[in-house]
Order: C-alpha cells, then sequence, then structure tokens
C-alpha cells in the first residue's frame, strides 16, 4: 500500500527526537516511571507503526474538508453526472480524477472515507473516555465504601455486562431514532461495566494500604482519599484499558451503523458506506474494500498501540522474560497477565 | 450442590424478568405505535383504532404489562403483530438455524483457538507465538460483517465469476432434512465468519491461562519425574488450564444460539439474530421479547452449567 512509507517514516522521527529531548532534561534528576514507560515505548517498533497509523487517520479526519474542497467533491451530495460512467454505474480508482472511485450515486469513496474517519474517531475516543470516567468513579466507590454500596453497584456492573447488548443497543437506536449522540451513549453504557470491575477489584487492594492510612490519620476524609490518593494509581491500568476499548467501540460503531441503527444515511460513516456497498453488489470492489482497509487500519492500530503501552507500562516485562528464559519456564501473556495482575494490585510508586 | 442450583436458577429468573421489563418499558417510553405502523399509511383513524383494540393496545401500559407477565407465566409468548402466529411456533422455526449455526462454529472456533494457544505456549516468543498474536491482533479488530463480506466475495462472487460455484451467495437457506449436502453448503461461509473472529479470543486466552499453568511448581514436578513434553502439556498443564476455556465457550455458545445477529444479516439466514431486527423494524414487540427473552435465557442458562461444570473439572472449586 502506499500508506506504508508515512506510517513508518513520518512519526517515529517526530516522537523520537521529542522522547530524546525529554531523555537529556531529565538524565540528571532520574527517571520517573512515564519516562520509563516512553523510553521501553520508543524501542518498540509496533508501537510506532501502530501510532503511525492512528495519526494518519487523525489527519484524514482533520483534513477532510480539505480534501474535500481539494477535489472539489462533495460528501453528501450524489453525483450521477460526472461521477458515474455513461450507464449510470460507480468509477473505478482513478476513473475521471476520483483517486479511490466513486459509489453508487457518484460520490468520492476518497472523502468520504475522510469524513466518516471524523465519525469514527469521535465515537471510539469519546464513548471510551465517557466509559472510562463512569467505569472508574463508579469503581473507585464501590470498591472503597464496601458493604452495601458495592454489592449494590457490583451487582450493577455483572447485570450491564450480562445483556445481550448489540441486541439492546439495536432496540434502543429504533426506538429513539438512530443518531449520533445516541451510537457514543450506547456504546458508553455497554463499556463502562468492564472497566469499573477492574477498578473495583484494585480499589479493594488499595485502600487497605499504608499510604492510605496515613492519609486517614492526618485527616484526609474520604474524597480526597478516593480521589487524591487513590485514583492516581489506578491510571496506568486505566489507559491500558481505554487504548483497547477504543477499538471496540469503532468496531461497534461500524456494527451499528452496518446493521441501520447507528449514525443514519446519509452521513458518511464507514459501517453507512459498507452497507450501501452490500446493498450494490460485488462487482464494484472499491466501494467494500477502500472503507475495510481503513476500518481495519484503525482498529488493529488502536489494538497494537494498547498492547505495547501495557508493555510499556510494566516496569518488569523484561525482567520477568529474562528469568524465565533462565528457568525455562513460559513467557510472554504470562507474564504478561502476571505484569498486569501485578500493574492493577500493586500501585505504581506515587 | 442441588441448593445452589436452585438458587441460581432462582436468580436467573429475575434476570429474566429485569431484562423482558426494561424491553417492553423502553418500548412504551419511546411511545411507538405498534397499530399505526401495521395499519399502513392510507388507513383511517378508525382502522387504527380497531386494530389497537384487536392487539390489547387500547389498555394504559401497566395493564399491558400484567396480561404479558400474566401469559408469560403460563409460557405463553403471544402472537405476532405482523406475522399472525404464535410466537413460540415461529422461534421454533428459527432456533433450529442459530443451533446448526452455534455447534458447527463452535467445534471450529474451539480447536483452531485451542490449536493455535498450545502452539504459542510452547514455544513464547517464537515465530509460532509471534504469529499467533498477530492471528489474535487481526482477530480483534476485525468486524464480524467485514470478515463476511471479504470470504463472500472472494469465495462466492470470484468462485462463481470463474465458474466454480462450490459456495452460495447470501440469502439461501436449506433446512437439513430437505437436502445436508445444500445445508452444508449454506452453512461453511457462516461457520468460518462466527469460527475466525471468536477463535482470536481462545487462542489468546488459552495461550496466558497456558502459560499461568506451565509455570506451576507441579509441572516442573512432571518434568522432572522424566514425563515426555508431550504428556506434561496434555495430561497435567491443558487439564488445569482448561477451566476459564470452558467457562467462555459456554457463554459465547449460549450467545450465538440467542441469534448471531450480525453473521444472519451477513449471509442472510432467518435465524433469531435476523429475524430479530426484522421485527425491530416492524414495531414487532411480541416477536421482540420472545426473542430477547430466548436469547437471554440462553445466556443464564449457560452461566449456571458453566459454574456447575466448574466444580466438576477442577475439584478445588466448591460450590457455595
Amino acid at each position: 500500500m502506499s500508506l506504508t512509507p508515512l506510517e513508518t517514516g513520518l512519526p517515529p522521527l517526530e516522537e523520537a527526537s521529542e522522547v530524546a529531548e525529554l531523555g537529556s532534561a531529565r538524565a540528571i534528576e532520574g527517571r520517573s516511571p512515564l519516562w520509563l514507560a516512553l523510553a521501553r515505548l520508543r524501542t518498540d517498533r509496533m508501537a510506532f507503526l501502530a501510532a503511525g497509523a492512528i495519526i494518519l487517520m487523525a489527519l484524514l479526519a482533520i483534513f477532510a474538508p480539505l480534501i474535500s474542497a481539494a477535489t472539489g467533491h462533495d460528501p453528501l451530495n450524489p453525483n450521477l453526472l460526472t461521477g458515474t460512467n455513461s450507464f449510470g454505474q460507480p468509477l473505478g480508482p482513478g476513473q475521471g480524477g476520483y483517486i479511490l472511485g466513486t459509489d453508487n450515486v457518484g460520490r468520492d469513496i476518497l472523502v468520504r472515507i475522510a469524513y466518516g474517519a471524523r465519525i469514527s474517531l469521535l465515537v471510539g475516543v469519546l464513548s471510551t473516555v465517557i466509559a472510562s470516567v463512569a467505569g472508574t468513579i463508579i469503581g473507585v466507590i464501590a470498591g472503597y465504601y464496601g458493604g452495601w454500596i458495592d454489592a449494590v453497584l457490583a451487582r450493577l456492573m455483572d447485570t450491564v455486562l450480562s445483556f445481550p447488548y448489540v441486541l439492546l443497543a439495536i432496540v434502543l437506536a429504533s426506538v429513539y431514532g438512530p443518531s449520533l449522540s445516541l451510537t457514543i451513549g450506547v456504546i458508553a453504557f455497554f463499556s463502562w461495566a468492564a472497566i469499573g470491575r477492574i477498578v473495583r477489584g484494585q480499589t479493594l487492594s488499595l485502600r487497605e494500604k499504608e499510604y492510605v492510612e496515613a492519609a486517614r490519620s492526618l485527616g484526609a476524609g474520604n474524597l480526597r482519599i478516593m480521589f487524591v490518593e487513590i485514583l492516581p494509581n489506578l491510571v496506568a491500568p486505566v489507559i491500558v484499558l481505554g487504548t483497547l476499548l477504543v477499538p471496540t467501540a469503532i468496531v461497534f460503531e461500524a456494527t451499528l451503523d452496518y446493521l441501520g441503527v447507528g449514525v443514519g444515511p446519509p452521513t458518511p460513516t464507514w459501517g453507512n458506506m459498507l452497507a450501501d456497498a452490500q446493498g450494490s453488489g460485488f462487482q464494484d470492489w472499491w466501494f467494500w474494500i477502500f472503507p475495510s482497509l481503513t476500518l481495519l487500519i484503525t482498529t488493529l492500530g488502536f489494538n497494537l498501540l494498547g498492547d505495547s503501552v501495557r508493555d510499556a507500562l510494566d516496569p518488569r516485562t523484561e525482567r520477568i522474560f529474562a528469568m524465565r528464559r533462565k528457568s525455562g519456564r513460559g513467557g510472554a501473556d504470562g507474564a504478561d497477565q502476571e505484569a498486569e495482575e501485578r500493574l492493577l494490585g500493586e500501585a505504581q510508586p506515587g | 450442590m442441588i441448593r445452589y442450583i436452585i438458587r441460581r436458577v432462582i436468580q436467573g429468573v429475575f434476570t429474566l424478568w429485569a431484562i423482558v421489563s426494561l424491553v417492553f418499558l423502553l418500548f412504551f417510553v419511546g411511545q411507538n405505535d405498534p397499530a399505526r405502523a401495521l395499519a399502513g399509511k392510507a388507513a383511517t383513524v378508525k382502522q387504527v383504532q380497531s386494530i389497537r383494540v384487536a392487539l390489547g393496545l387500547n389498555h394504559p401500559v401497566w395493564q399491558q404489562y400484567l396480561i404479558y407477565l400474566n401469559r408469560l407465566i403460563h409460557l405463553n409468548l403471544g402472537t405476532s403483530y405482523k406475522l399472525r402466529e404464535s410466537v413460540t411456533a415461529l422461534i421454533g422455526q428459527w432456533v433450529p438455524i442459530d443451533i446448526a449455526l452455534a455447534v458447527g462454529a463452535g467445534i471450529i472456533w474451539l480447536v483452531l483457538g485451542l490449536s493455535i494457544g498450545i502452539l504459542a505456549a510452547r514455544r513464547p516468543r517464537s515465530v509460532w507465538d509471534r504469529s499467533a498474536t498477530v492471528f489474535v491482533l487481526t482477530g480483534l479488530s476485525t468486524p464480524t460483517f467485514i470478515l463476511g463480506l471479504l470470504l463472500l466475495y472472494i469465495f462466492f462472487y470470484i468462485l462463481t465469476t470463474h465458474g466454480i460455484s462450490i459456495f452460495p451467495g447470501a440469502g439461501t437457506w436449506t433446512p437439513l432434512h430437505v437436502n445436508p449436502l445444500q445445508w452444508l453448503r449454506d452453512l461453511i461461509l457462516p461457520w468460518i465468519t462466527l469460527a475466525l473472529i471468536t477463535a482470536a479470543t481462545y487462542a489468546r486466552l488459552s495461550r496466558s491461562s497456558l502459560l499461568d499453568t506451565l509455570g506451576e511448581d507441579y509441572i516442573r514436578t512432571a518434568r522432572a519425574k522424566g514425563l515426555s513434553e508431550r504428556r506434561v502439556m496434555y495430561r497435567h498443564a491443558l487439564r488445569a488450564a482448561i477451566t476459564p476455556i470452558v467457562t467462555q465457550f459456554g457463554i459465547d455458545l449460549a450467545t450465538v444460539l440467542g441469534g448471531a445477529i450480525i453473521t444472519e444479516t451477513v449471509f442472510g439466514l432467518p435465524g433469531l439474530g435476523q429475524n430479530v431486527v426484522l421485527a425491530i423494524s416492524r414495531e414487532d414487540l411480541p416477536v421482540i421479547q420472545g426473542i430477547v427473552l430466548v436469547a437471554a435465557a440462553f445466556i443464564v442458562a449457560a452461566n449456571i452449567v458453566v459454574d456447575v461444570l466448574y466444580a466438576v473439572i477442577d475439584p478445588r472449586v466448591r460450590l457455595s
């Protein structure tokens, strides 16, 4: 693909120099956990590739109106006059000045993909942020107070997690009419509980720590302990979970669109484009191949980055590896999982 | 054990009641009017009213709710507004497709996921392991409908245009008793679609579970006794590592049984999933309620079965 040089070339240069600067300034002061994580991330080629793909998508989303203006193609208005051939069929890639071809009503696929990136990234990031904030707050409250508050909240999280959620999402969308805000709301509603459950588990052990006791003996109130003492120790696991939640949300949004209950047509979204494409048969491959590829590159990018961030945030990944290799025991994911448990169970130095 | 099961079943009934009530409530809060939808655009006010009376929609909401619950207790799911047939009979027609989907795809994803997981866990950080990671991440990143479209494109469109028609396109379905061979051809692509996406989770789960188990002391003991690596892996490690996989399998199987909405939509299979989407667009409340209830019941039942199985497989687990 023509994307590759961009993916590999651009962002590493930028980020590497940034980290290097950071490194030389901090070298004397000692290394913060964040610095160590960044340094570990810097050596991870996969992370650069993934970040490159995500940045590419973000650029596509930001410059969508520019792409539209430069090509002179509107993302919404059908263009049967010049966007289709004399038989009224879509134009293939490269024909008539359409780089990625046109769809069944003559709209530019490239322009629509760029506008679709806006929706996908917006839904992915916004619903993840809402779900993470809600999940973290509810999880901390449940874990910190315990007792009946915990019983009620934990039960609530279990119930949300056991919903047949695609089904309920469709019911909701059909009752209230498909819209962008409803899509974000639905995705956030079915995602917060996963984060809430893990945060709750973490808080259960964090609240027994000495520094919590110390804070309490100094007269700190419950709110202060929860959100000033405990919360900073939950940042790392929540970041990891959040990064992995973004691709799930993007896939969820595309699926709702594909089923016709997401952000309704004619808004250009990747899911809507794919639903249009399936309705018009397979002979015009560019119609669905390009939106599919863009979607895949985006979700794969976030998943790869999430994996790398998880490894980077864990101070002991490499050492565990060395240890295990020496004693002939298993490696990566066992270590990953243990590491994650530890990351979750024992806080980063606060 | 018996007391535990009874308690779980009672809890499950409450969960089902909550889900069914939620769907009921949602529809009335949304102020949908199935009578108007059924009557069509040209209907007079009087016609709409008579349909409303015929469906019992003229009663206050709480009364309709009680009537509905009363019918439910007598295991009567009502009659479809649109299809004019008993919902129980309709679900009976649709569910064999989901059973066929779940069983076929379930076998494939279990075998595939476990094999990849074992392969990766045997040599961590090897080429095999890295390929397994790529498989897992791709599986997690691919929306089901894109994989379905891709398979249809390659195995239906391209093959057929080259004169090889092995796999049918979307929208064909032949019951098993009519023509077993055609039944198989209709199901292969949906099976592969569902299985490949789901297998990714199993590969990741079995790999990490196996690596955890392989680090246990009794594995070292087994190796020290001089057992073959094969015996250590399959007799000692896999047996202990299989418990989380059993849990996941039970719940995934139940989810597909309750309707594989996306796969059914892509391949046009008239199972519970496709029909619930149709029913929602038609505001056919009894059918929606029926399918949601059946889907939730599968999941609730699977949760109970899995927890009991847990205690059977793993002697360390005690039910309380």
